[in-house]
């Protein structure tokens, strides 16, 4: 579904000095396969995101999704970004449908998809609403309502909920385990919490610090619908161990 | 703390002096406010009485009143304030039109802004009010020299302020419109305009004040009516307490064309609001 091939990327700063941002990236995710990623700050895990949803370029390197070479945006990719950019003066439906509205979907059918979304994230009786009449954690759900109305079969999602509290963050990975289930999304998750990572995915991708490397990859095999107790395990907390000392290798001090 | 129902004793309800203290007491400007009007004005009479100050120099309160009183009457302020406004509306109206989209044009195109704007650096540093009269020698004494003055020196701010306002657009809302494949288009009626318009009007703002100032000005250089051409005329006749009159007139006219702004304003930037009512 998605896959990158010894994928590099240099960004030239203002003084025209180049960083070399991602190294050789050799990564695959299979078609509806949960795959999370955590790595160092500024090891290029955004990077790694923007170049796969084609809005920044890559230097050298091949990235197919579904089979095509990544040259540009594509509709058949959804994201939901570190914070929720909604348009403030869009109600929430409204934010939801705007993928609708940019690329001249029809808007009847999917009006009734964008409720039944808003619905699964818990959101019905707030479609009227603006997003400055709503929590962090709402705001954030709706994005995610956003990257999905359009059904595209890959979702990206650059650490979505890392500016919420713990208790709304478990809830949205609850949340987000059910959507991934019923929508059969081929999910490209990107945290820095490892047991967020581990709860969520099918594995876990270990990146090095700048310039960005898989440095490890986990399978994650505890069965499905996982609850939160799972995180109580002595399996999960070994394995949230044994992912720490890779990172700590890497040279994040936590 | 200062909460009626907190203080106020169980007992027996606050009398209507208590209640009115109080309102004083958590909301002070209600009667604050109208005090300094009565200070200014009160001031301004006992000084001109008790100083005998010339009418010639500086009319007392009163007599501006009269004045006023009889202009409104007689009809003449509201004809002269008929030809004044129309001046202003058209060119605040046509300037405002035309900053929207020769902003939005130089924004949106590299080309044009490369060959435009410099100009629109320069003159906007020009006082435009120095072409009055060339515009006057040009078009004539008609209200068509003041409409093209007024606009001429609104024109600059509301330009500046739409171009800014386009160019202002966060980079994350830029990012989520390319993620989705928008077209130019659609990326500027879905989130630039939008994010534009309270630099928009912040500039309309500042160009109606500047309207008004241009008309006024226009009028001052050659007319044959308006609310400038009878500040001139009084001038003429050492009317003091009618000019005052005129500026009153002036001053009422332009709250309300600013509040029509205000009000719009909060209509249209509706997620915008800073003034949520207080608890
Ligand atoms: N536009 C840019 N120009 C120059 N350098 C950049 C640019 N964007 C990112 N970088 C650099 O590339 C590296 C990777 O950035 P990136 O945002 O991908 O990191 P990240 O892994 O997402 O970090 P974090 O976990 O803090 O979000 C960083 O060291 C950053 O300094
Ligand atoms: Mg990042």
């Amino acid at each position: 579904m998605i896959l990158c091939r010894a994928v590099s990327k240099y960004y030239e700063t203002l003084e025209g000095e180049k960083i070399h941002a991602l190294a050789d990236i050799d990564l695959s995710v299979a078609d509806g396969e949960f795959v999370s990623v955590v790595g160092p700050s500024g090891c290029g895990k955004s990077t790694l995101l923007r170049l796969i949803a084609g809005i920044l370029s890559h230097t050298s390197g091949d990235i197919f999704v579904r089979g095509s070479q990544v040259a540009g945006p594509r509709r058949d990719i959804g994201i939901v970004f570190q914070t929720a950019t909604l348009l403030p003066w869009r109600n929430v439906l409204q934010n939801t449908l705007l993928p609708v509205d940019v690329q001249g979907l029809d808007k009847n059918t999917h009006t009734e998809r964008a409720k039944s979304l808003l619905q699964m994230v818990g959101l019905d009786g707030f479609e009227r609403k603006y997003p400055f009449e709503l929590s962090g954690g709402m705001q954030q759900r709706v994005s995610i309502t956003r990257a999905l109305v359009h059904d595209p079969a890959v979702l990206l999602m650059d650490e979505p909920f890392g500016a919420l509290d713990a208790l709304t963050r478990e809830q949205m990975n609850l949340d987000l385990q059910r959507i991934w289930a019923t929508a059969k999304k081929t999910v490209f998750l990107i945290t820095h919490s490892i047991s967020e990572a581990v709860f969520l995915a099918d594995r876990v991708v270990v990146m090095s610090a700048r310039p960005g490397r898989v440095l490890a990859e986990f399978k994650i095999e505890f069965e499905r619908p996982r609850s939160l107790d799972v995180m109580g395990s002595p399996e999960f907390g070994q394995l949230v161990t044994k992912i720490r000392r890779h990172l700590m290798v890497a040279g994040v001090l936590d | 703390m200062n909460d009626p129902a907190a203080s106020g004793t169980a007992s027996k309800p606050p009398t209507l002096t208590q209640r009115w203290w109080l309102r004083v007491r958590s909301q002070p400007e209600w009667v604050c406010t109208p005090l300094m009007f009565v200070v200014i004005f009160g001031g301004w009479e006992w000084y001109v009485n008790t100083y005998q100050v010339s009418e010639l120099i500086l009319p007392a309160p009163s007599k501006i009143l009269v004045s006023l009183y009889d202009g409104l009457a007689n009809g003449i302020y509201v004809k002269a304030l008929m030809v004044t406004l129309q001046a202003i509306v058209l060119g605040f109206l046509f300037s405002a039109a035309m900053a929207f989209i020769l902003g939005t044009l130089i924004s949106q195109i590299r080309l044009l802004e490369a060959m435009i704007y410099p100009y629109v650096v320069a003159l906007q540093t020009l006082p435009k009010i120095a072409i009055a009269p060339l515009i006057l020698v040009w078009v004539g004494l008609g209200i068509e020299s003041k409409i093209i003055i007024a606009a001429l020196v609104s024109f600059f701010p509301m330009l500046v302020n739409t171009i800014a306002g386009l160019k202002s657009t966060s980079s994350d809302k830029l990012e989520l419109m390319l993620a989705l494949t928008a077209s130019p288009t659609k990326t500027f009626f879905l989130v630039k305009l939008p994010e534009a318009l309270p630099y928009i009007f912040a500039g309309l703002q500042i160009g109606i004040v500047l309207a008004v100032l241009g008309a006024i000005v226009g009028e001052f250089v050659g007319s044959k009516a308006g609310l400038g051409y009878l500040i001139i005329q009084m001038n003429y006749t050492m009317d003091v307490s009618g000019m005052f009159a005129v500026l009153v007139i002036l001053g009422v006219m332009g709250v309300v064309l600013n509040t029509i702004i205000t009000l719009l304003r909060q209509r249209i930037i509706f997620w915008q609001r800073t003034d949520v009512s207080a608890i």
